[in-house]
């Protein structure tokens, strides 16, 4: 289970959560989300700029 | 200095405190200031009490004569300020909730006006000229709300997005919501979005493409995330159907209270008050273009994709909205904390005075294109232009009409 973090805004995308609201439930693989999914915070990062995240 | 901040790679575990400034050491100029945020939805009990003194019924129009007359002068008059909190107090300043409340608390006095005009418009003392100027002025002010709307809906707290979608009830606007945060922002300054204008595009044909291409727009993302959730476009969990219904619910309420006499003037004021903001919209980014990369994407929103300025009375008036490069670059900065940034283009007054310029094209034209081919260094290609105009404007600049896009 892993995390990505936005690189322009303060939001993560975690597999375990999901992003329901997104159509993306809790277990949602990142490889599952499209590549031209946007940032649901800042709208300006897409899918492909997000950066794993390693620790917190 | 600015763009090294707007791109560097943000950490979110840690803070980057630099302790040069202590917040106590530093006052913030406009603190105060944004409390006259709420002159403009005080409009119609101005306007109201301004004609019960005089009896003179120019003064409903007091809304469109604050913010394309007063507030141009002022801005003249006022001057620039394009100094900048310090860095290293920008996530204190945030914080603060002092500044939230000035914009949550011109939600109610903005309906409080509403409420007032409908039973104006239905105590049958206003002629039908009155009535149409006390709309003019209450459009004005749900022009004014979607900017505060616009405040509210890139914060990540539902409180604050309910607010703001309640702020954009009043002109119907509520799809604005999803299509300026998730296609204007993904696509500004590109020839695919509907609410950058181009070179060659005057403001009344700009108008009807980004009204119906946002529209249009905001459909295709919430149609696009319902499919993935598995619903049906047609619920009110659709984030379109739901903004409209609360409209639909408020001039519903409005015409059983105050009768049926007050809906021609609700939609009145709406089609102003939308429009109001669609001249911003026209006004932000004016010819701009962001360049295509090898792979196919565009680049990354830069400072130079947005026209800014420091006008302190506009950016009084539409909390900071004219910092709208450091906007594209951190969209969920909260107004206070929003930076003047240098390799911004710059306007040459504020946006209130560029609004009526707006209106007349010929002017505009006279103003805005020799300053748009001075920011492209005389380079008329580089500028998102009009398709339609697109050989005659190449051809007035000596460039063939071959020129790549």
């Amino acid at each position: 289970v892993s995390r990505w973090a936005c690189p322009g805004c303060g939001y993560f995308y975690d597999e375990a959560a999901g992003h329901p609201r997104e159509g993306f439930p809790p277990g949602t693989p990142w490889a599952d989300v499209p590549d031209h999914w946007v940032c649901p915070d800042c709208g300006v990062r897409e899918k492909v700029d997000f950066e794993l995240a390693t620790d917190d | 200095m600015e763009a090294t901040t707007a791109d560097s790679h943000h950490h979110h575990h840690h803070d980057h405190e630099r302790v040069e400034v202590n917040p106590a050491d530093w006052t913030d100029p406009k603190r105060y200031a944004w409390l006259l945020g709420i002159v403009v939805p005080l409009a119609p009990f101005m306007a109201w009490g301004s004609v019960a003194l005089t009896g003179f019924g120019g003064f409903w129009l007091l809304g469109p004569v604050l913010v394309f007359g007063a507030f141009p002068l002022l801005d003249i008059a006022v001057g620039v300020d394009p100094s900048n909190p310090p860095d290293s107090i920008l996530k204190w300043l945030e914080q603060d909730r002092y500044y939230r409340w000035c914009t949550y608390i011109f939600i109610p006095v903005q309906y409080a006006g509403l409420i007032l005009a409908c039973w104006l418009w239905s105590s049958g003392d206003l002629s039908v000229l009155d009535g149409l100027g006390l709309a003019f002025t209450v459009g004005v002010v749900g022009g004014i709300a979607i900017n505060t709307a616009h405040e509210l809906g890139h914060k990540r707290a539902s409180s604050e997005r309910w607010l703001s979608r309640v702020a954009l009830a009043q002109t119907g606007y509520g799809h604005f919501f999803i299509e300026h945060n998730r296609g204007h922002h993904v696509r500004v300054a590109t020839p695919e979005d509907p609410a950058s204008s181009r070179l060659g595009e005057s403001f009344w044909a700009f108008l009807p493409r980004t009204v119906f291409g946002s529209l249009r727009s905001a459909w295709g993302i919430e149609a696009e995330r319902l499919d993935r959730v598995g619903e049906s476009h047609w619920t009110l969990r659709n984030d379109i159907l739901g903004a409209w219904a609360m409209t639909v619910g408020l001039f519903a309420v409005l015409a059983i209270v105050f009768g049926p006499v007050v809906l021609p003037y609700l939609v009145i004021q709406a089609v102003i008050g939308f429009s109001l903001l669609e001249v911003v919209n026209y006004l932000e980014h004016y010819g701009l273009r962001r360049d295509k990369r090898e792979d196919g994407r565009y680049e990354r929103c830069r400072p130079e994709h947005s026209w800014n300025s420091n006008n302190v009375a506009s950016n009084v008036l539409l909390y900071h909205l004219q910092r709208h490069s450091d906007h594209h670059a951190n969209p969920t900065r909260r107004y206070q904390a929003l930076r003047h940034v240098e390799e911004a283009p710059q306007l040459p007054t504020g946006y209130a005075g560029m609004i009526v310029l707006a209106w007349f094209p010929p002017l505009w034209r006279r103003v805005m294109d020799p300053r748009l081919l001075d920011h492209f260094e005389g380079d008329v290609t580089r500028a998102n232009i009009q398709p339609r105009k697109r050989a005659r404007i190449l051809a007035r600049h000596g460039v063939g009409a071959e020129a790549a896009p």
